[in-house]
Parts: C-alpha cells; structure tokens; sequence
C-alpha cells in the first residue's frame, strides 16, 4: 500500500524557541494582542509504500529517531493516511 | 574534514600548515579512511546547506564512519563551529546547538574562560586563562537537559565559557542565550572538543589575536605526549 505520512517535527515543550518569540512579537506588533505563545516546527511530507499501516509506522519512527527529529531537543509526531496501490515498475499511471 | 558546504577548511589548514609547520591533508566527506591522520577536525561552514539541522546530514557522509571510530579509538577530533554541531549530531559530543536567543547571526569578537586544562586542545593553557577569539554563527545557543548539564560539570567537560575580558562570566557577555555560557565542551576522556568560536581565525597577529593558536599547539603536545 502507498502512504502519505506527515511528521511534525517540534522543539521540546523544555527547550527554548527563539524563533516562536520573535513571530509571537511580531504578531503583537501587528495588533494581534491575543497571542500568548508561538512555538515554531518542522512539517514534513512523505510518501511510501509498505506492506500495512504497522509497517510504515515502524519505518517512519526509524527515520524520525535516525534523522528527522534530534531527540536532545525535539519530539516528533506521525500522521498516517493511505493513498492506494504503488504503482508498479514500468507501469504508466492511467 | 571537507563536507559540501565546508566553508572554514582552508583557514584551519592555514593556521595548522603555515603558522604551526604542521603536515596537513584535506579529506573529502567520500572518503573511507583517516588512517594515517593524528588529529581530526571538522571546520566551521554550512555542510550540506543546513538542511533539516546543522550537521544532521553531514553526520552521515561515509567519511563520519572512519572519524567515530578514530575518535572511539582516543583519536583527537576538534569541531570548530559546524564541525561542534556535526559532532553532537553524531553523539560523540552531547547537547544540541539552538537558533541563537537574538535571532540574529552574531559575528564578533568574545572572550572565553578555559575551565579545563585536561582536554587535549586545553593542554597548555591554565585554568580561568581568557583568550579572545572571534565567533561567527547563527546556532550557536548550547542545550542540553539539566542532568545532562550536571554531568557535564562534574566530569570537568565544560570547556570553555562566554566571558568578559576580565574573565567573569555573566548574562552580558553571553553571544548566543547558551545555557550556562558553554562555548565548548569536551568527551569525557578529552579527546573530543567541540566549540563554537573559531580558534584558527585567531592565529596570527595580522587577524586581532594569536590565542587561538593554544589549541593547535596544545593538540601537539597532547600528540608528543602519547608518542613518547
């Protein structure tokens, strides 16, 4: 089955966000007072074939603990939906 | 070490090669060996552009696997800037590097206090010595969990703070937001440091300041020492 995972990649709750500050102060600059907190990410967007949902979840938190996310500073979550049959090698989509 | 991106390999071959006399060798990121090197270092730049976070992709160039070994052999690694970033992306140094707390890239001069004179690259310098040495990035802001923190001061990893001139360390003369003023850090056997600011922009008095040149020489001595 195809996928489409998207991960979202974010500082831990523990770890300072000198970019979410400076958006938060520049929303209040524009006049957006109700602004108390901006914590700024990653979002990103893969698409994969594995066997079955389980499958892609076991790789996809692989490749966040390997690469995607760095655990000293951030957290990572998955989201997961399936988008049809590979198209096989050779094979013209219709 | 020479990743895509390296920008500062020339400036450290400079300081090594025509100020120390020292054999240098530039090492492509493709590069399967370091056989034959007695000191490692990963140069300031911007290795494969940054993308996703400094030093996460060039942690995987083929070169890293030879250098993690070395380094687990007791082999001396040094990363200045970036090469500091590629090191903790690599595990062999701990912490991360955050976006500094101003936002802004910081291209100055500091001054730094050494903690330790057991680090390879701290040989011959005494502790609570301040040398003045220009920094130059955008992530520079030093992380790590409180406990993480504490083990490195009690192991005597902390190896260079942010401070004045006078050697006090303080809120003001920290560049970046770096938790405790950490500029660098060592492994706990010594043999790995990684920092922040550019000792080989500092070695010659044409560039401001030759206090750069104590890690190299110190590297030396270090190299002397297990030799003899």
């Amino acid at each position: 089955m195809r996928y489409r995972a998207e991960i979202f990649v974010t500082l831990k709750p523990v770890v300072n966000d000198p970019a979410g500050l400076t958006i938060r102060g520049g929303l209040q600059a524009l006049g957006f007072a109700s602004v108390t907190e901006v914590r700024a990410g990653k979002y990103l967007v893969l698409t994969l074939d594995e066997a079955d949902a389980g499958q892609a979840r076991t790789r996809l938190d692989e490749m966040a603990r390997q690469l995607l996310a760095n655990a000293v500073i951030e957290d990572y979550r998955i989201e997961l939906q399936p988008i049809g049959e590979p198209v096989a090698a050779g094979e013209r989509p219709a | 070490m020479v990743f895509p991106g390296t920008w500062s390999d020339r400036d450290c071959a400079h300081a090594v090669l025509d100020v120390l006399r020292e054999p240098v060798r530039f090492v492509d990121h493709r590069e399967q060996t370091v056989d034959g090197l007695d000191l490692v270092i990963l140069p300031g730049g911007f290795s494969y552009g940054d993308y996703l976070r400094c030093g996460a992709i060039a942690r995987f160039a083929p070169v890293m696997e030879a250098v993690t070994d070395f380094a687990n052999r007791g082999g001396l690694v040094l990363g200045i800037c970036n090469g500091f970033q590629i090191l903790q992306e690599a595990r062999l140094l701990p912490g991360a590097l955050l976006r500094n707390a101003s936002c802004e890239f910081r291209c100055e001069w500091v001054h730094l206090r050494v903690e330790q004179s057991n680090s390879a690259f701290t040989l011959d310098c005494r502790p609570g010595q301040v040398l003045r040495i220009p920094i130059s990035h955008g992530e520079g802001n030093f992380f790590a969990d409180a406990e993480t923190l504490d083990a490195l001061e009690r192991n005597g990893q902390v190896v260079f703070r942010y401070c004045a001139a006078d050697g006090r360390v303080s809120e003001a003369s920290n560049p970046n937001g770096s938790l405790r003023n950490i500029a660098g850090i060592s492994n706990t056997h010594g043999n790995v440091v990684g920092l922040m600011p550019h000792p080989e922009r500092a070695c010659e008095p044409l560039l401001g300041s030759e206090d750069g040149l104590v890690l190299f020489r110190s590297a030396i001595h270090a190299l002397t020492r297990v030799a003899v």
